[in-house]
């Protein structure tokens, strides 16, 4: 269809709007030492580090998220509206606040912290483990989310049927709802990789930055900032390459689901 | 948060300055002094002012007592790593004055001309200090505790002032530390300590100072410490020259430097 004047240079002005920033950091980026600035020890480390961690909150988070996402679309429970709005809070905090807040509950003066670093000497700040906590605190709500919302448009007589033909609830789940949502908690995980990928509040302030141990690629890009810009540009650009990949392997997966 | 609660304040000072001169008949009486102590001021107009974030509470007082003399004038600071402050300025952050926590970030902006050579004047000292929290849990006692690992050790970023003279002092001692985090700057280094997320760090004399009873402050000795030196400029392409000038001046006088001793900074050498 031809797109109505209005619309047309509307939509254009949004489109230059969020692509210019990304021709500025285009325009400064040092290609010809770009592969020397990527092999640098530092940003090896911090691209690793990024890489372990994002897969295993993203894990996390399927773990948890998926029958988190099920307990809201189907299971039965009081306050429900309360508890979504509970599970998706980490997607509209600043995540500096929930970094504090995770401080507060597992740092070791916290509210769980203490009793874990007492008996069980588990200190989760400073950690590779609390960059991952950090990470799935801020990126699983994305999982849930998308998995709910597909919980709630597929057909519910399919697993009706399959209880009626003598499967138990956990075979149905497993046999007749997983499959139906697979799809969505597919294109959920890729959303949860991208955030977590490109976590920082909350992880500086719950994990804070050491190389190698807590420097995610987001930190270390910070920090560059201060003192060697072209490094901090050359990591950007891996980072923006990586979730743009994810995020246009994403829209395709999301636009099949929804029609 | 610390920039919004400064902001906020000179927002409603400026708003109660402006209601109390037509208003109140006591404070006219303040006007008229001001007015005849200095009859020519002229000085009218909004300043930023970039500033370590070390000079955060000493800053926002400061800022505030500039504006009393001068009711025309706002002055609105903005705290953060003094890396991180000039790089902004060198990219185009507007500011028209710039106090920096060591001499190499005013030195950046001399060369990168944003600042005149001349016009910079270093009006404070302040000496860096382990600080620990309450009841210093991890009974530390001097450097050497620094590379104990079991320990959680904290310094600010390697690139920022207080990271830069932090492992200065301890290359110098000969005492590699075991660090757990390097926190971006020292106010973010100091909550941690402040809330007993790490054992030890190292920040400035006057972040103890203005900790309060949350730290406790070790000194460390004269002769194995460094002598942090704060230099402030006006910066070349200010549009309101006559204010930045002003208040750099205040700044380096000696109404100032009482007040700066008063939150633990040195008068210069």
């Amino acid at each position: 269809m031809k797109a109505p004047l209005p619309v047309w240079v509307l939509a254009a002005c949004g489109l230059l709007f969020v692509a210019l920033p990304f021709a500025g950091l285009l325009q400064r980026t040092p290609w010809t030492d770009l592969p020397s600035l990527l092999a640098e020890p530092a940003v090896r480390e911090a691209l690793k580090l990024s890489l372990t961690t994002s897969v295993a909150a993203v894990a996390l988070s399927m773990l948890f998220g998926v029958p988190l996402a099920w307990m809201l679309a189907r299971g039965r429970m009081p306050g429900r509206s309360v508890v979504r709005g509970v599970v998706t809070l980490p997607m509209v905090l600043p995540p500096v606040v929930g970094g504090a807040a995770l401080l507060f509950a597992l740092g070791r003066r916290g509210l769980i912290g203490q009793y874990l670093e007492r008996n069980f000497d588990i200190l989760l700040p400073y950690s590779t483990a609390g960059v991952v906590v950090a990470q799935t605190f801020v990126a699983m709500p994305f999982l849930i989310v998308t998995v709910e919302a597909a919980l709630r448009s597929t057909d519910i007589r399919y697993e009706q049927a399959a209880a009626t033909l003598g499967a138990g609830r956990w075979m149905t789940f497993r046999r007749v709802t997983l499959p139906s949502v697979a799809p969505s908690v597919a294109a959920g995980a890729v959303l949860c990789w991208a955030r977590a990928l490109g976590e920082f509040g909350a992880t500086i302030s719950f994990a804070g930055n050491l190389e190698g141990r807590t420097q995610t690629v987001p930190l270390a890009i910070y920090l560059a900032l201060q003192h060697d810009r072209d490094a901090a540009i050359a990591m950007s650009l891996v980072l923006i390459t990586v979730s743009l990949l994810l995020l246009i392997a994403l829209r395709d997966r999301w636009y099949r689901v929804q029609t | 948060m610390k920039r919004i609660v400064a902001l906020t304040i000179v927002v409603v000072l400026a708003a109660v300055g402006c209601g109390s001169d037509d208003d109140e008949p006591g404070s006219s009486g303040t006007t008229s002094t001001t007015g005849t102590s200095a009859p020519a001021d002229e000085l009218e107009g909004d300043i930023q002012v970039a500033a370590a974030a070390s000079l955060t509470e000493a800053f926002e007082e400061l800022a505030q007592m500039f504006e009393d003399e001068h009711p025309g004038v706002t002055v609105t600071p903005e705290f953060g790593p003094s890396s991180g402050l000039s790089d902004g300025i060198l990219e185009g952050q507007p500011a028209d004055v710039f106090a920096s926590a060591d001499e190499a970030n005013m030195q950046k902006l001399v060369d990168g001309g944003a600042v005149e050579e001349s016009a910079v004047q270093v009006f404070v000292n302040n000496r860096p200090e382990i600080a620990v929290p309450a009841g210093n849990p991890g009974e530390v006692e001097g450097l050497d505790d620094f590379a104990r690992d079991e320990l959680l050790v904290g310094l600010c970023a390697k690139d920022v002032p207080c990271g830069k003279f932090a492992r200065t002092v301890l290359d110098e001692a000969g005492i590699e530390p075991a660090i757990d985090t390097n926190e971006v700057d020292v106010k973010a280094l100091l909550a941690k300590i402040e809330g007993d997320d790490l054992d030890v760090g190292m920040v400035y004399h006057t972040d103890v100072v203005a900790a309060g009873d949350a730290v406790e402050g070790i000194e460390i000795p004269e002769e194995e410490n460094v002598i942090a030196v704060y230099p402030i400029a006006p910066l070349s392409d200010s549009e309101n020259t006559d204010v930045a000038q002003a208040f750099v001046d205040f700044i380096a006088g000696p109404e100032a430097l009482t007040v700066l001793e008063e939150y633990g900074f040195l008068e210069p050498a």
